[in-house]
């Protein structure tokens, strides 16, 4: 058979090009590869970077003529299946590859997908995204951040913030108003914007975790060439929310590859105890069994999309309880965690505490965002609500 | 195989659908309820479904049956649950004609299976006792030795549609004791055989149920259902299939239940608003719907992992997954539903009710969530 060549071949070439080293998945979403020019990477991973890219298999289904595989939808699958197998790292991960390169493909015009999709492809630029503000932030549409034209120019002026890896980014596709007259969604407009550009100023934020994943963005008199707009002027709002509906679908299948399925069953045994081969605290185990198994209800619903998109449904709204579902069950995981733990999850660093013990309390904290970022669950609750049950207003 | 159902299952799911709505209705499930009806369910119905093929979907061609797997029984079933349909589709088709296809002798399935998918034949599945709880394997039931056949004693309990079966499927001990799964035995057995009692029972969901009383009831070695000893695997086997039916059921009930509420939130003004624009309410509906989500994925799954002929490990943990899911959404979207409806929620009146009873009655049947949390903990290893 064809598919089964191109399966062979495929796992051919990756075990003939794939270094050792990244051959384990990585842990944490640190130790994937981002691209940018910022960043420098371990030389596996750049060599590895290196290899697929060249063949466009970072972005394997977007065409050849910018950079990508060219693969069919099942060809890709037949990939992604043989890389999964080998337990390969991805060799590139990032808001490139996952939100602006397919919004461009289907929005952007030709001079906009020929000059940034194959530098997408390369792992070249790394992208962040400008949505939110200090005063919209669930209230999206009532971004400030003021785009006037000036000659062949706009003239952007405002902030950004919640800017994941703004400091690390090259461009961010960022919201701007460019109309103050229009109703609050008619005046938006969908701006690409080199973080070179002078009047640009990113600021990483502490978060109670410690870690400092998003940014404030500055914007003083930055100026953005009009043909970096996406779409048409005041036009923005449709793409935002389209992007929206794709990050939301993200992050649920983020939660989706998670750690070892077997990690709370360990670490119960480990901290809790067995007793006759069982987790020792009956109410632990009950509430381990609870949280694998709304886990693979979850895993199915997503099985359930996918396997509809592929028989022709049209995806819709319900893809809001990915979103909600999917963050809200990654902090009981993650507060379980804690919980079996019991006093080692106390630490912050220091003596007296394991890597591992340390990165669960941080992991915990940091999962309390889940339900925040990206829309949250109080606004999925309102669309589904709106959109799927239709609520009146 | 795919999470989507086939052309030819929405078609069934569609005429199933038809039939539910056209045929049945909550005002003759309630004056079943009412009355005093003997049988408690519409013969002249279950003759219908018979020639509709459904009580054969799942049995073999041979034996009159269509020889089609669990996700075609699956959009019947859920069809069935929106209607809260009393015909004994559980008893007879899931326990009863599963237990012989699954345990019985080629004889014993020739004898029985082509009545069972005419509709001609009703079978029950004796199991459950006074002490089992939901442990299918705990029977107290005796079957001892008496002159190459076995003298049976004990009593059972929420055996479903007890009362009009053809023929009881009985579990009993002959050895070990009352938790092993070894030592148990499938006898089937007639209603008037002698010590029999079967006394019906009147449960909060008005569906049908008996007591069944075996006194010293004779049993030769023809009535056993596979191997002496050896019926504890046939018999998981049995409810994991009648228990998989039953979350389809429940889905469908649930999804009544649900579409129903969400009918009133629309239509019910306070304050001179829908009560659906409360944001305190729509949330609520949100979450509502997000459970009746995954929930069908789980009885989806629960189907198709027996259509692909999978172990019964993997069929025993999408079952518990599965009725583990529809247990507590079924039992949440009822609770809601009744708070939802406010007072007229509370009168015997209003449908929400019959639902709310239906969802505790299903909750208690095959095990409840904990029961199939702890199934699935064991099944990993932990």
């Amino acid at each position: 058979m064809v598919a089964d060549t191109f399966r062979e071949e495929t796992r051919r070439w990756l075990v003939a090009n794939a270094p050792a080293a990244v051959y384990a998945p990585p842990r944490t979403a640190d130790e994937l590869c981002w691209g940018g020019k910022k960043t420098r990477y371990p030389d596996d991973v750049k060599r590895w970077l290196d290899v697929m890219a060249e063949r466009g298999w970072t972005a394997p289904t977007w065409p050849r003529e910018y950079g990508g595989g060219g693969l069919s939808a099942a060809e890709a699958k037949i990939l992604a299946e043989e890389i999964a197998k080998l337990r390969l790292r991805p060799p590139l991960t990032g808001f490139g590859l996952s939100m602006i390169g397919p919004l461009l493909l289907h929005e952007g015009s030709e001079e906009l997908k020929q000059a940034h999709l194959p530098p997408i492809v390369r792992g070249e630029i790394r992208w962040c995204q400008g949505y939110s503000e200090p005063g919209a932030g669930s209230d999206l549409a009532g971004l400030q951040t003021k785009a006037v034209r000036d000659g062949d120019d706009f003239v952007v002026n405002g902030q950004k913030i919640w800017t994941s890896y703004g400091d690390k980014a090259d461009w961010m596709f960022i919201l701007v108003r460019t109309d103050f007259e229009e109703a609050k969604h008619g005046g938006i407009t969908f701006l690409l914007m080199d973080m070179e550009t002078p009047g640009v100023t990113p600021r990483p934020i502490r978060l109670i975790s410690g870690a400092s994943p998003f940014c404030e963005v500055f914007l003083s008199d930055v100026r953005v060439p009009v043909r970096n707009v996406v779409g048409r002027v005041n036009g923005g709002w449709r793409l935002a929310k389209a992007l929206l509906g794709h990050e939301r679908t993200m992050i649920a299948d983020a939660f989706k590859e998670r750690d070892d399925a077997r990690r709370l069953v360990d670490m119960a045994r480990r901290y809790v105890g067995e007793a006759d081969g069982r987790v020792a605290d009956p109410v632990i185990r009950d509430r381990i069994a609870q949280v694998e198994m709304d886990q693979a209800c979850l895993d199915l619903t997503l099985a359930r999309a996918r396997d509809g998109a592929k028989a022709g449904h049209r995806p819709g709204p319900e893809s809001s309880i990915f979103k909600l579902y999917g963050t809200e069950l990654n902090q009981r995981r993650r507060s379980l965690m804690v919980e079996i733990l019991g006093p080692q999850a106390l630490g912050w660093e220091g003596p007296g505490f394991e890597d591992e013990e340390l990165k669960v309390t941080r992991d915990w904290l940091r999962s309390r965002g889940n339900s925040i970022e990206g829309g949250t669950s109080e606004i999925q609750l309102n669309i589904i609500a709106k959109r799927v049950l239709g609520l009146p207003d | 195989m795919d999470l989507v159902l086939s052309a030819e299952q929405e078609l069934l799911q569609q005429t199933a659908r038809e039939f539910v709505a056209g045929r049945s209705s909550l005002k003759r499930v309630r004056s079943l309820r009412d009355g005093s009806d003997p049988d408690g369910f519409s013969r002249a119905l279950w003759t219908e479904m018979a020639r509709l093929g459904w009580l054969g979907i799942i049995l073999p061609v041979e034996h009159d049956g269509l020889g089609l797997g669990y996700m075609d029984l699956m959009v019947v079933m859920e069809e069935l649950g929106r209607g809260l349909m009393p015909e004994p589709m559980l008893s007879t088709v899931l326990l009863g004609a599963n237990a012989l296809l699954l345990g019985g002798s080629a004889e014993q399935q020739k004898e029985h299976l082509a009545p069972i998918a005419a509709g001609e034949q009703l079978l029950a599945l004796a199991h459950q006792e006074p002490r089992s709880r939901h442990a299918v394997h705990h029977v107290e039931t005796r079957a001892a030795p008496a002159g190459g056949g076995w003298i049976l004693r004990g009593e059972k309990v929420h055996v479903l549609d007890g009362h009009v079966a053809d023929r009881l499927i009985v579990s009993a001990r002959t050895s070990g004791a009352p938790h092993d799964v070894e030592g148990i035995t499938l006898f089937l057995v007639r209603p008037d055989a002698p010590g029999v009692r079967v006394t019906r029972q009147t449960r909060l969901d008005g569906q049908n149920a008996a007591l069944v009383r075996l006194e010293d009831t004779p049993a030769d070695r023809h009535t056993v259902l596979g191997e002496v000893d050896r019926g504890g695997a046939p018999l998981t086997r049995v409810t994991d299939r009648a228990t998989a039916a039953l979350t389809a059921e429940m889905l469908g009930s649930m999804t009544a239940t649900f579409d129903m509420t969400i009918d009133y939130l629309k239509t019910r003004v306070q304050f001179g608003v829908p009560i659906g624009s409360f944001q305190a309410l729509k949330h609520r509906a949100a979450r509502m719907y997000a459970e009746l989500e995954l929930a069908r994925s789980a009885v989806m799954h629960a189907h198709r992992t027996i259509d692909e002929g999978r172990d019964d490990a993997a069929v025993a943990r999408a079952v518990s997954v599965a009725k583990a899911r529809t247990s507590d959404a079924f039992m949440l979207i009822a609770n809601e539903g009744v708070q939802m409806h406010g007072g007229i929620g509370m009168t015997d009146e209003h449908d929400i009710g019959l639902f709310l009873k239906r969802a505790r009655a299903a909750e208690q049947t095959f095990g409840d969530a904990a029961h199939h949390r702890n199934r699935v903990a064991q099944l990993d290893g932990y």
